[in-house]
C-alpha cells in the first residue's frame, strides 16, 4: 500500500440531538483505510458502528449529525461538501450494501431498473444502454439467466439473490470504497459464505476497498486485513486480524474472542462452555464516566471509573484504549 | 406542540358546541319556533338580530343556538350506537373466530359496499323523518371501521399471555372480552368514535337539508340551510351562520380526533378515516 | 442455485374472474337488504300513495303492483326481473325504472368523475409537496386546508360557491344541467371534489412520510440520488398503491355526497332521482337507484383491484 490512504477519519463525533439535549452517539473515531484494503468495524448493536458508516457516505439524517472531526476521502475533506458534491461521490465512488435484502430493494421496481439507475445517475448512460449494462452487472454477480432476471421484481428473488443484486448495484460504478453493513446477517449460513466470497473476489479484482461492519468478530477477521472494535461509541482496539485473535489487548475484545465458538479448542476442552461478557451495553444517554467498559470489566480500578483512557500505540502494531492493556 | 394545538382547539370548539346546546334556553333571545313575526322578516344581521332573521321573521341566532341540540344529540348518540355495534361485532368475531367471524366479515363487506349516506337515506325513507329515525339511520350505517379495528385488536390480543391466563382461570368469554380485551383497544376506538361523531353531524345536516331529517319547524342547521338556499339572492346571511356552526363543530371534532390519535394510537398507520 | 418461488404469472383474467366471484355474495346480500328494507315498511305503501282510503282502490292498486303476494314469492320475482335488467316500474311516473336510471346515469358519472379528477389532481400533489418538508410552511398550510375541507358541509360550501361565482360574479350558471357542458358542471364538481381533495392530501402526505423511512429509500439515497429523484423514482409508485386504495374507497363516499350536491344544484342525476323518490315513497325507483349505485361502487373497486396488479407486482402473484 503506497501513497495517501483512500479514506481517513479523524476524531469524528456523531451527535444525537433529541430536541432537548445533544449527546455524542460516537466520538473520537479515527481510522484509515488504504486503497484496495479490507477493514472491519466490529461491535454490539448500538455501539455506533452503523452510524459511523452512514457518516462516511453522508447519509446521517436528523436527529443524527456530524458534530466534529474530519473525513478525508482521496485527499479531500468531504464532511462539509455541498449536497450535490456529496451525491457525486455517493454510489459512484463510495457505495454501500445494507443489512436487509428484503426491504433494501424497492418492491415495485424491477431489479434491473434499480441497477440501471446507477449508470443513468453517474455515467450519463441512456436507459437503454443502462439496461444492457444492468444485465452485465447481474451476470458479474453470478445471477443465472441475467437477461431474464433483470425484469424480475425483488419478491421473485430469494434473499441471497437479492443481496447479489445489492452487490451489483453497489459495484456498478466501480467505487473505490464499498461499505458493507452486516451484509449477510439476514441470510442462511450456507448463502452467507457464498455472498462473502463473491463480495471479496469482486472487490479484489477491481481494487475496491471494503469497510465491513458486523457484530461477528469471526466473520470480519476472516474477511478483513485489519479490524477495529467499537464499544459504546468509541473505538477500543484496532489491530491486524491475526493479532486480534492471538493477543487481544482490550478486556472487551478479549471477551469477544472468548465468546467465539472455535471448532478445535472446543472439541479438545470437551464440555467447556462459551464465555459471555457479563452485564449489558450502556444506553447512549447514560454512558459511564471514565472507560465506558468499566462496569462490565473484571480488571477495572479507580482510574477506569474516572479517567477516559487514551488510544495507546501497541508495540506489535495497532491501537488500544485501556489503562491496563497488556 | 402541534399535537397540543389540535387537542386544545378541537376540545374547546367541541366543548363550546356542547355548552351552547345545553344552555340553549338561556342563550337564545327568542323562541326558535314560536317567535315568528312577519314584521321582522328578512332583517340583515344587526345589534338586535345578531345573525339576522328569516322570511318568517324568526331570529336566526336563536335558531342556530337551538340547532346545536339536534346536531349534537344526533352526532353523539348515533356514534355511540355505531361504536357499540362495531365493538360488539368486531370483538366477538375476533375472539371467537369460526363461522361467526365469517358472518361478521360478510356483514361488514356489505356495509362497506353501500355508501353510508345512501344507506341512511334508505332507512330514513322507510322510517320517515324525525329525530328517532335519524338516530337509527345514522347509528346503523357507520360501524364498519370500528368493527374492523376491534376485530383486528381482538385477533392479536387473544393469544397474549394474560388473556390465556384468564382463560385458564376459568373466566367466562364475556368477562374476558370486557375486562381483558376491551380496555386494550379503547384508544383507537375512541379516536374513530370522535371522528365518526364529526361525520354524523355532517350526515345529519345533509339529511335535514334534503328534507329527511328533523321535522320543521324545529330548527336544525341542515334544514335551515335548505330554507336559505331558496332565499340566497334576497337574504344571503341566512346561509352563513348555520353553515359556520356545522363547520366549527365538525372542525372541533376532527381536530380532537387527530389530537387523540397522536396520543392514544401512536402506531396508527393510515389516516384514512 | 437458490430456490425462486412463483415464476409463473397468474394470468390477469383468472384474477379478474376470482375477484368477480368474490363480489357476487356481496351483491346478493345488498339486493336482499334493499328488498327486505322496503318490504317491512310500517304501514302500507299504497295507502300512503293515495289520500282517499277506498279499500277497493287500494286492493286494485296492490294487485296491479304485485304487492299482495307472499314475501318470498315477491323476492323471487324481483330477482328474476333484476337478472334481465328490469328494475320494475316507478309508482310515481309509471315509467320503467331502468329507463329512468339510464337517462340519469350519464350526468352522475360526469359529476363524479369530474369531482374525482379535480380532487386527485389537486390533492395528491399537495400531499406530496407537504410531505417533502414536514412541518414547513406548505405542509402547515396544506394540512389546514385539508382539515377545513374535511369539516365543511358540502351543501354549505356549494351554497357559498354558488353565491360567489354564480350570483355575485356571474361567471357561471348557478344551477341546472343546461346542455351538460363544462360551464354547468364546474361548480357542482368543485363542491363535490373539495373533501376528497382534502382526504387525498392527507393520505398522500401520510403515505409519503411513511415510505420515506423505508429501507429502500435509504438505498436510493446511497446511490447518490437527489431527493427529487428519490421521490420520483422510488416513493411515488409505492405511495400510489396506498393512494389508489383511498381513491377506490372514496368513490363510495362521493356517490353518497353526490346526492346532496345534485339536489343543491338541481343536477338531473341518480342522486336527485333517489332523493325525489324517497320523498315521494317511490319504492321501485329507490331500490333501483340504490342498487345501481352499489353496483357501480363495486365495479369501481374491482377496477381499482386490477390497477393494483399493474402498479404493485406483488399482487399479481398472490
Amino acid at each position: 500500500m503506497t501513497g495517501a490512504p483512500l479514506i481517513e477519519v479523524e476524531d469524528l463525533r456523531i451527535d444525537l440531538d433529541d430536541g432537548e439535549r445533544r449527546v455524542a452517539a460516537a466520538e473520537g473515531i479515527s481510522f484509515r483505510i488504504d486503497r484496495g484494503e479490507t477493514f472491519g468495524l466490529v461491535g454490539e448493536s448500538g455501539c455506533g458502528k452503523s452510524i459511523t458508516a452512514l457518516a462516511l457516505i453522508g447519509l446521517l439524517r436528523p436527529p443524527l449529525s456530524i458534530g466534529a472531526g474530519m473525513i478525508r476521502f482521496d485527499g479531500r475533506e468531504i464532511q462539509h461538501l455541498s449536497a450535490a458534491a456529496q451525491r457525486d461521490l455517493r454510489g459512484n465512488r463510495i457505495a454501500m450494501i445494507f443489512q436487509e435484502p428484503m426491504t433494501a430493494l424497492n418492491p415495485v421496481s424491477p431489479v434491473g431498473r434499480q441497477i440501471a439507475e446507477m449508470f443513468v445517475l453517474h455515467k450519463g448512460n441512456s436507459w437503454r444502454e443502462a439496461h444492457q449494462l444492468a444485465v452485465e452487472a447481474l451476470a458479474s454477480v453470478r445471477v443465472p439467466a441475467p437477461e431474464r432476471r433483470v425484469n424480475d421484481y425483488p419478491h421473485q428473488l430469494s434473499g441471497g439473490m437479492r443481496q447479489r443484486v445489492m452487490i451489483a448495484i453497489a459495484l456498478a460504478c466501480g467505487p473505490d470504497l464499498l461499505i458493507a453493513d452486516e451484509p449477510t446477517t439476514a441470510l442462511d449460513v450456507t448463502v452467507q459464505a457464498e455472498i462473502i466470497e463473491l463480495m471479496r473476489n469482486l472487490c479484489a479484482e477491481r481494487g475496491t476497498a471494503i469497510l465491513m461492519i458486523s457484530h461477528d468478530l469471526g466473520l470480519v477477521a476472516n474477511v478483513c486485513r485489519r479490524v477495529a472494535v467499537m464499544y459504546a461509541g468509541r473505538i477500543v482496539e484496532e489491530r491486524g486480524s491475526a493479532d486480534i485473535f492471538r493477543t487481544p489487548s482490550h478486556p472487551y475484545t478479549q471477551g469477544l474472542v472468548d465468546s467465539l465458538p472455535r471448532l478445535g479448542s472446543r472439541a479438545a476442552l470437551g464440555r467447556s462452555r462459551l464465555k459471555e461478557i457479563a452485564g449489558v451495553v450502556p444506553a447512549i444517554t447514560n454512558f459511564p464516566d471514565g472507560c465506558r467498559f468499566n462496569p462490565r470489566c473484571a480488571h477495572a480500578t479507580d482510574i477506569c471509573r474516572s479517567v477516559a483512557p487514551t488510544a495507546d500505540l501497541l508495540e506489535a502494531g495497532g491501537l488500544v484504549r485501556c489503562h491496563h492493556h497488556a | 406542540m402541534k399535537l397540543r394545538a389540535n387537542l386544545v382547539i378541537g376540545g374547546t370548539l367541541f366543548a363550546l358546541a356542547v355548552l351552547v346546546g345545553v344552555l340553549a334556553p338561556w342563550l337564545a333571545h327568542t323562541d326558535p319556533v314560536l317567535d315568528a313575526n312577519l314584521m321582522n322578516a328578512e332583517e340583515p344581521p344587526s345589534w338586535t338580530w345578531w345573525f339576522g332573521t328569516d322570511d318568517q321573521g324568526r331570529d336566526i341566532y336563536s335558531r342556530v343556538v337551538y340547532g346545536a341540540r339536534v346536531s349534537l344529540t344526533v352526532g353523539i348518540v348515533s356514534q355511540l350506537i355505531n361504536s357499540v355495534i362495531g365493538v360488539a361485532l368486531g370483538l366477538s368475531a375476533g375472539y371467537w373466530g369460526g363461522w361467526w367471524d365469517d358472518v361478521v366479515n360478510a356483514l361488514t363487506n356489505v356495509m362497506l359496499a353501500i355508501p353510508s349516506l345512501i344507506f341512511a337515506l334508505a332507512i330514513m325513507a322507510v322510517l320517515g323523518p324525525g329525530l328517532t329515525s335519524l338516530l337509527i339511520a345514522l347509528g346503523l350505517t357507520n360501524w364498519s371501521f370500528t368493527c374492523r379495528i376491534a376485530r383486528a385488536s381482538a385477533l392479536s390480543l387473544r393469544n397474549q399471555g394474560y388473556v390465556q391466563a384468564a382463560t385458564v382461570l376459568g373466566y367466562g368469554d364475556l368477562r374476558i372480552m370486557m375486562t381483558q380485551l376491551l380496555p386494550n383497544m379503547l384508544g383507537p376506538i375512541v379516536v374513530i368514535g370522535t371522528l365518526g361523531m364529526g361525520s354524523a353531524v355532517l350526515s345529519e345536516a345533509a339529511l335535514s337539508f334534503l328534507g329527511l331529517g328533523v321535522r320543521p319547524p324545529f330548527p336544525s342547521w341542515g334544514s335551515m340551510l335548505s330554507d336559505a338556499r331558496d332565499q340566497i339572492t334576497t337574504a344571503p346571511w341566512l346561509s352563513v351562520f348555520p353553515g359556520l356552526a356545522i363547520f366549527l363543530t365538525v372542525l372541533g371534532l376532527n381536530l380532537l380526533g387527530d389530537g387523540l390519535r397522536d396520543i392514544l394510537d401512536p402506531h396508527s398507520r393510515s389516516r384514512r378515516t | 442455485m437458490e430456490a425462486v418461488e412463483g415464476r409463473k404469472k397468474v394470468p390477469m383474467l383468472s384474477f379478474l374472474i376470482r375477484r368477480l366471484l368474490q363480489t357476487i355474495p356481496t351483491v346478493l346480500a345488498v339486493v336482499l337488504l334493499v328488498f327486505v328494507l322496503f318490504s317491512v315498511v310500517p304501514g302500507s305503501i299504497v295507502s300512503s300513495m293515495s289520500d282517499d282510503a277506498d279499500p277497493q282502490v287500494e286492493l286494485r292498486l296492490k294487485k296491479q303492483l304485485g304487492l299482495d303476494d307472499p314475501v318470498h314469492v315477491r323476492f323471487g320475482a324481483y330477482i328474476a326481473k333484476l337478472a334481465t335488467g328490469d328494475f320494475g316500474t316507478s309508482f310515481r311516473t309509471r315509467e320503467p325504472v331502468t329507463a329512468m336510471l339510464a337517462k340519469r346515469a350519464w350526468p352522475t358519472l360526469q359529476l363524479i368523475f369530474a369531482a374525482m379528477a379535480f380532487s386527485v389532481v389537486l390533492g395528491v400533489p399537495l400531499g406530496f409537496i407537504a410531505a417533502l418538508r414536514p412541518g414547513g410552511l406548505v405542509d402547515s398550510a396544506a394540512m389546514i386546508v385539508a382539515v377545513t375541507g374535511l369539516s365543511i358541509a358540502k351543501f354549505w360550501l356549494g351554497l357559498v360557491i354558488m353565491y360567489v361565482f354564480a350570483l355575485k360574479l356571474g361567471w357561471l350558471p348557478s344551477f341546472g344541467y343546461g346542455d351538460g357542458g363544462l360551464k354547468y358542471l364546474l361548480l357542482p364538481a368543485l363542491t363535490l371534489g373539495v373533501s376528497p381533495m382534502a382526504l387525498f392530501a392527507r393520505t398522500t402526505r401520510a403515505a409519503v412520510l411513511e415510505i420515506m423511512t423505508a429501507d429502500f429509500v435509504r438505498t436510493a439515497r446511497s446511490k447518490g440520488m437527489s431527493e427529487t429523484r428519490v421521490v420520483k423514482w422510488h416513493v411515488m409508485r409505492n405511495a400510489l398503491v396506498i393512494i389508489l386504495t383511498t381513491v377506490g374507497l372514496q368513490f363510495g363516499g362521493l356517490m353518497g355526497q353526490a346526492v346532496v350536491v345534485e339536489k343543491l344544484f338541481s343536477w338531473p342525476g341518480i342522486g336527485s332521482l333517489l332523493v325525489d323518490s324517497v320523498l315521494q315513497r317511490d319504492i321501485p325507483a329507490v331500490q333501483g337507484s340504490i342498487l345501481v349505485v352499489v353496483l357501480a361502487f363495486l365495479a369501481i373497486n374491482l377496477l381499482v383491484d386490477l390497477l393494483y396488479g399493474v402498479i404493485d407486482p406483488r399482487i399479481r402473484y398472490a
